[in-house]
Parts: C-alpha cells; structure tokens; sequence
C-alpha cells in the first residue's frame, strides 16, 4: 500500500497525484512508468512517472479519467492509499544532446512527456514544447513546462487559449521558419502521434513516440502488449514504452486498443449503478 | 483396524477420485476432484503392499518417504502422514493436485505392472488437506537464528520451498515477487478449478507465520537489482521461473482475439475475470464463441477447459502430432474429454484471419501425418502436401510454451545464462557462476513441473546454508 501524499485537478477529469514510494522515487529514469491496482479487485493500469522527489520520496503521477480504474483513482484524495504500486517499469527515454528538441504533448501526453522533456534539457538540448489541449482547460503543465524549456507553444482545437490550430501546424511552422529541429518527442492520442510521424517523416528527422497498449503484468511476461514496429513484434513493457515513430504500425494499436471496448462500456456502467444504488442508500437511509 | 492379508491387500481395487460431474463441472469454477474421505484414504492405503525396497520413493524426484506416510494413513494416523510428507515436499497439498504421477511415483509402483498403481497423489492430497482442515497448515520449524539474510528472487515453488527450508536453518528470508500475489504459476497459471488458490496462500502464510517476509511489487532488475541485493544479503537464490511466452509467428498473430496461454491465464485466474465486471479486469467475450488452444501440454489443457467455463460453445485443442505425445497429464486430457473438448490432432496453424475491424474470425491449418522421430524421441509431424483447412474460430490461444524472461539477466550481466537465456548452475549445488547467487526451478530448466522447481529450491537452500557457514 502507498500513500497519497497530494492530489489536485490540473485539468477536466485529470488529476495530480504525489505518492510515497521511495524506492521507486529513487530509481525513476524519464520515461518509465509504473502499474498500480486501485483496490482488491482492481485492474492492473500502467500510469507514466511525470516526476520524483527523493528528498520526499515520492513520484508524481497524472491520470486522466476515461475509464473505470483511472476514474476510481481520480476519485482518491491525499491520505488515501494505492492497493498496489510496482515500478519503475520498461525501459527508460534514450536521452542525448541532439540539438534542438521538440517535445509534443497532446492532453495528458504532456505529462508523459514532461520527465523526458526536462531530462533532454539537462543533457544540452535546446528544447521547445508544443502543448496541445483540444480547449483551454485541457492545456495541462503550462507552468513546470516554462520552468524547464526554452520555448513553449500552446495550441487548442478551438482557439480558446494559444494558438488555433493542432499541434502539427506549429510543428511544421517551427520546421518551415528554418529551426533546424534534430529531435522530436511526440506523445498523446495514436492519431495525434500518426500525424506528428507523417509531418517529420519527409525531413527525416528523429522522431520518438511513446506508445499505449492495454497491459496486464507489465514485466514480459503476459504479451498482451505486444505491437509491431519495424515489421517486428515487441512487447512494449519491457522493449519499450518508446519507440521510432517512423516504424510504429499505429493502425494496430488502435485496434488492439479498443479490445475490451464493449466490455469496459458495461464496467463503466456497472460502477455507475453502484455509484447510484450508493447515492440512493444515502438519501434514503 | 483388523490385521489384512496380503492377499486380501491385493484383492482391493483401486479408489477412483470423486469428482464433479462433468456436464456440471464444465461451467462452473469450483475444484473438479472432491478428496478421498477418511474411510476411503484408509482403504486405498491398505493397497500399499510397503515394499522393502520401494520403487515408488525413487520414481518420486524429492524421494517421499511414500511407504511410510501411507502406512500413516493406513494407521488412521493422518497428523503424522502430513508431516512425513513435509519432510521432503513442502508443498504436498499441491503437488498430490498436479504432480505428474503418471509418470513418476506411480508409474514405478510394484502393483502398476498389474494395472492399477496406489494412488499415491490422491493419498498425499488427502494428508495435506486433512492437516489443513483439521489442524492448520504447521509453520515450518524455525532454527536458531545465525544473523544471515538470504533474498529469494520469485515467489512461485522454488521460493517458496527454498525459503521455507532456510527459514528453518535459522536464516533470515526475504521474498521478492515481481506481481500483487505470491505462488507463481500456481497463482497466475493453473486454474482455480484444479489447484483453489485458498490452499496456495494458506501455505503461503504459514511461512509468513515463521518469520519469512513477503515483499509483493519488486521486479527484481527494476525495482532493484541482483547486485544491490547482494550489498544488503548474505546471498541470493533466482527462482523467477519461465515466464516468457512463445507465440507461433504466423501471420495474424496480432489479431484482437489471440491470446498467449499467460495472458489468458493471467487475466482469469490472478485477475478473475470471470467474475467480470465484479473484478475490473476484462477477458475477450468467449461466451458462445468457438476457441481453439494450439498446444498439448498441462497449460493447452488449463486454457481450453477455462474456456468452457467461460461459457464457449465450442472449445478445441489443436495439436501437431498425436494425442500420445501430448505432454499434459493424462488425468488432465480425460477431464479435458469429459467435459466435452473437441481434440483435433495432426494439424499445425498456418495464419490467422480477421474481419475489417481486426478481430480473429478464422485459422488456417496444415494436416499433417506422423514421419520419423526427432531429437526429442518423438515421431515428427510431416506436412500433407496440399491438405490445408480453414475453421471459423473467434478467440485463440497459443499454449506452445514459455523461454526465460530477460529481466534479471539484462540487469545482471555477469550472470551467466546459455543461448535459451537460462541461468547456467552447477546442478549438485545450484550455485551461479556470481559469488552468493543460486537458482533453480524453470528458470535454470526451462518449463518443468512443480516438483522439479520444489526440488530445486530445496537443493538450493542447503548448499547456500553450507555457504553461508563456510562464509
Ligand atoms: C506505458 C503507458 C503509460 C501511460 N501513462 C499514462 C499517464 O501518465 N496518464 C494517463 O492518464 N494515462 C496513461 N496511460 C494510459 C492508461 O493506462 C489508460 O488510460 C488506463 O489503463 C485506462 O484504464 P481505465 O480502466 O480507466 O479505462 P478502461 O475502461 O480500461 O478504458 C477506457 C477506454 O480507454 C481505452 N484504453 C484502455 N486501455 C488503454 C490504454 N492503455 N491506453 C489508451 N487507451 C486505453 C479503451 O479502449 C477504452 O475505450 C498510459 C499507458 C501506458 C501503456
Ligand atoms: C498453465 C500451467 C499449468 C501447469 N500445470 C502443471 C501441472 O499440472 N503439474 C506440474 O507439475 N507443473 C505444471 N506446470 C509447470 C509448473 O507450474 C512450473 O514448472 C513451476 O511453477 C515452476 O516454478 P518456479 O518457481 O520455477 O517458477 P514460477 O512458478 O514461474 O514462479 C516464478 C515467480 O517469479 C516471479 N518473477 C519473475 N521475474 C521476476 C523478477 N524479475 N523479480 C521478481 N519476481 C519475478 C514471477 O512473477 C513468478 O511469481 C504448469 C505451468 C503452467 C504455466
Ligand atoms: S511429490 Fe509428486 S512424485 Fe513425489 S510422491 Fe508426491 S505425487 Fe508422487
Ligand atoms: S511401490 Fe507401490 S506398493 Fe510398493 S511401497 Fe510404493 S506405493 Fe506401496
Ligand atoms: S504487459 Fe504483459 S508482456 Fe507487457
């Protein structure tokens, strides 16, 4: 069991969390992650490590609540405690001074890519973040984005904060002014990293994306992660979480993502029911 | 009891196991074999004619002294069965479950050459389970303690036997388990139906009752690795077992739908899936759905008749040669039959077909008809030119085996391991080519059984107490 040391919302269904986990907190390398159970009964989900404190011995995790577990989980408050929590998981960011980087992160991408963004800072690079939210409530890490780059963009679908417009356009405006940009980190919804694979694959510039299958045990030993990359298949917990994005066959993805779809519908609802029969019990007891 | 004869002895047929009736059994979750009762064990064990030189002990891999535990019972002695048991088998409940005995105990058994050998495994089930209802699992004897600290690296049948042994040599122990839930495959692999994991973790705790600490969530090479082990412990014993799977490499094998045995296993036995949406983890929806399992061994056999229970209409077993070389326990086959599998033999899967929106909807197969023997003895499944076959078929899993999983040996690149990725040991001794490192189980043999990995950790805890005395 570990405690939530802090939680607050940063976003619409998104929430912060700091949690004591010493070991882990002191083993974290950008681009790991970790599995946790909310209860007993609970699923497995793998959640990224945004951040680590070792003075506090905590890691920060933010989730987005889609579905039942991280739903459950945003419903947890600082006192709380995590059923159970292994990590640090997969293999870390590869992280070197390339030059300039762009770190994309689209929603709660943008926590997943935070850590790598900061480590490729400390190693040299010239980093620029792209933040993308389809409004402004969906920008999340404005602030700890400016602490650690040189530059930060905003985008929303809408309009309502930065720039109108997809996190591509700026990407290619920042292409197309001349930056000579040796490094892309792009991470958010599949067809928002597609999309970031087909504007660099001309230019033939690096491109990392860090991909998001369904995972059971999280150690290799289940393959239930599996994707293809490069016409292979690799099990993304322990070869990955990141991965060439010129190689990644998203179409894949996507559709060994929407697996359990029709079932997770009925988990939703049952939760739901639960939710209401409770509520009733409440008013009428 | 009145004196018998030993020709009485030999008139007395052998006990058949109670068990659930299949039509039933097939759909529900509960434990298929019931238990011998008191008068039954004591029956059965009278059938034991305790052979001055028993073949039995030497067919059974940890020597159980079996003459003696099943005069135990005979005597109506059932306390002093179990703890016979326990002298050589930490695990008895389990292994008289799953133990091979077909080919082990029981096939060298004097009276099997007339057909039918002692029931042994049902025998050892019943002291353990007896000891269990009656008095509670006995704590392992703890020792005086010596100040040493070993670490175990995996909480399945090596842990755990290791542990338990070290414990008693006075040894502090330290598990380190990489999942939620300690046992291994007896957790996450063998169904509840035929191994309920309430004896698992009764076990379990009674090692945590004499003093051995469990520490769930560490995947050791990550959360920590073996060398900085080493810094907090005097030794270390690797019993991560085989947990790798193996898929086909046929086209379509990414398919929604397809599913490795782990996988499939995981999510219903450690997950519960079958209690969905009560437990959060989903299965693919099986229910009047047709699956095959490509395999032959326990693991095909565990997969295919979870699937029945799941509900599924029609639940195959495809295998490459015949249903002699299939490697599971024939007890397993013969319930597998009962409840009503279909077992389709001599044909190998060529590719996997899906509808536009990526789900499994066909196989497609290669009769084939049994050639020569191969390396392994076993006649070698040759392809019928031309004799290809497509079945409609909605969820399949591939239960063809386990490799070693590269966690411990990336992050421990001194270890030494051969091409397969198996730790290399000195298999007297169990000893690493890594001063104060041992290890055993699937992890050193590839996919084994329970008793082998049992035999192993045991092995193992005696040569690194000696370590330990000699450090
Ligand atoms: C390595 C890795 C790191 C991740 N890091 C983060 C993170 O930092 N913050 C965060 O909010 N999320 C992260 N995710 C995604 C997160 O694990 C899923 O959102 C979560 O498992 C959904 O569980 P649920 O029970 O709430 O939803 P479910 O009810 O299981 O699913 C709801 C919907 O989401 C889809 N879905 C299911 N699993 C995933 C998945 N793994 N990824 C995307 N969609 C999925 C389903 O098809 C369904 O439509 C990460 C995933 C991976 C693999
Ligand atoms: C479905 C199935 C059915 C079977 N049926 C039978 C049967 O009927 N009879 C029989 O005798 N045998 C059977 N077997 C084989 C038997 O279960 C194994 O041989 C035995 O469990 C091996 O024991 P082990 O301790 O070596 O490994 P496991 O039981 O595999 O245990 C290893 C443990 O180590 C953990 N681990 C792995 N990596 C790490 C890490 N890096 N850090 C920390 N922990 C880690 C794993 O999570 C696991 O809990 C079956 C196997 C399967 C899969
Ligand atoms: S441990 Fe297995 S092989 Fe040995 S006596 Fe018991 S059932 Fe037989
Ligand atoms: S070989 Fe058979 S009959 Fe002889 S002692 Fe062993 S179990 Fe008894
Ligand atoms: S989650 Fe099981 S192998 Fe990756």
């Amino acid at each position: 069991m570990n405690k939530i040391i802090f939680a607050e919302f940063i976003g619409p269904d998104t929430k912060m969390f700091r949690i004591d986990a010493p070991l882990i907190a002191a083993k974290q390398k950008p681009g790991q992650f970790i599995i946790l159970r909310v209860s007993p009964e609970g699923e497995r989900i793998p959640l990224t490590i945004a951040d680590s404190d070792t003075k506090e011995g905590s890691i920060t995790i933010i989730a987005q609540g889609i579905g039942k577990t991280t739903k459950e989980l945003n419903n947890l408050n600082a006192g709380d405690y995590i059923q159970d929590l292994v990590g640090p998981l997969g293999k870390p960011s590869h992280i070197e001074n390339f030059g300039t980087a762009v770190s994309i992160g689209g929603g709660v991408g943008t926590a997943i890519a935070y850590s790598t963004a900061k480590g490729l800072k400390h190693a040299g690079n010239k980093v620029i973040s792209i933040i993308g939210g389809r409004s402004k409530e969906y920008v999340i890490l404005e602030k700890e984005m400016r602490d650690i780059a040189d530059e930060v963009i905003i985008t929303t679908d809408d309009g309502s904060y930065g720039k109108k417009g997809f996190v591509t356009d700026s990407l290619k405006e920042i292409i197309d002014s001349g930056e000579k940009v040796d490094f892309v980190l792009a991470i958010g919804p599949i067809p928002m990293m597609k999309a970031v694979a087909d504007v660099t694959r001309p230019y033939g510039i690096k491109t990392v994306v860090s991909l998001n299958p369904i995972m059971v045990d999280g150690t290799g030993m289940c393959g239930g992660c599996r994707a293809v990359v490069d016409d292979k298949t690799v099990f993304v917990c322990v070869d990955g979480p990141e991965f060439d994005a010129h190689k990644v066959d998203f179409r894949l993805l996507t559709q060994r993502n929407r697996i359990y779809n029709d079932q997770e519908k009925e988990s939703v609802e049952n939760h739901n029911c639960r939710m209401l029969k409770m509520a009733d019990e409440v008013a009428n007891g | 009891m009145a004196e018998i004869t030993q020709a009485q002895r030999m008139k007395i047929q052998r006990h058949p196991m109670p068990e659930q009736d299949p039509k039933v059994r097939a759909r529900n979750f509960k434990e298929v074999n019931f238990g011998y009762d008191e008068k039954t064990a004591i029956e059965e064990a009278n059938r034991c004619i305790q052979c001055p030189k028993p073949n039995c002990v030497k067919g059974c891999p940890v020597n159980v002294k079996i003459p003696t535990f099943i005069q135990a019972i005979a005597d109506g002695a059932f306390r002093d069965a179990a703890q016979i048991l326990k002298q050589d088998n930490a695990l008895p409940a389990v292994c008289g479950r799953v133990c091979p005995q077909e080919v082990q105990c029981e096939k060298v058994c004097i009276l099997a050459k007339k057909g039918k050998p002692v029931a042994i495994g049902n025998l050892e089930r019943f002291a353990a389970d007896w000891e269990r209802e009656n008095i509670g699992v006995h704590p392992p004897h703890v020792g005086k303690k010596t100040g040493k600290k070993v670490a175990i690296v995996g909480g399945g049948p090596a842990g755990l036997s290791c542990a338990g042994d070290l414990i008693s040599m006075g040894h502090d122990v330290t598990v380190f388990e990489a999942l939620h839930t300690i046992g291994g495959v007896l957790m996450y692999g063998i169904p509840e139906f035929r191994l309920p994991k309430d004896i698992v973790q009764k076990e379990v705790e009674s090692l945590m009752e004499a003093g051995v600490v469990f520490k769930p969530n560490m995947v050791i090479g990550l959360s920590t690795t073996i060398d900085e082990l080493l810094q907090e412990y005097n030794a270390v014993f690797v019993g991560v077992g085989a947990g790798l799977p193996y898929f086909l490499n046929i086209p379509g094998e990414n398919l929604n739908g397809v599913y490795s045995s782990n996988e499939y296993l995981t999510r219903v036995n450690l997950m519960k899936a079958y209690t969905f949406p009560s437990a959060d983890t989903p299965i693919y929806d099986v229910a009047e759905k047709n699956v095959a399992v490509f395999g032959g061994g326990n693991t095909a056999m565990d997969a295919v008749r979870t699937s029945l229970r799941l509900g599924a209409k029609k639940a195959m077993i495809m295998y490459r040669r015949t249903e002699e070389e299939m490697p599971a326990r024939k007890e397993e086959i013969h319930h597998a039959k009962e409840e009503g599998v279909e077992f389709n033999t001599l044909l190998a899967p060529l590719e996997f077909k899906g509808d536009e929106r990526g789900k499994l909807n066909a196989v497609v197969l290669q009769k084939c008809e049994l050639g020569e023997p191969d390396a392994s003895g076993r006649r070698r499944p040759v392809p019928i030119d031309g004799a290809i076959v497509e079945i409609p078929i909605d969820v399949a899993v591939v239960a063809i085996g386990n490799g070693s999983n590269p966690i411990v040996s990336r992050t421990t690149p001194d270890l030494e391991v051969n091409k397969w990725g198996n730790i290399i040991v000195d298999e007297t001794t169990m000893k690493t080519n890594k001063k104060g490192v041992f290890a055993g189980g699937d992890i050193v043999s590839g996919g084994a059984t329970v008793i082998l990995a049992m035999g192993a950790g045991r092995t193992a805890a005696k040569s690194i107490d000696e370590y330990l005395k000699s450090e």
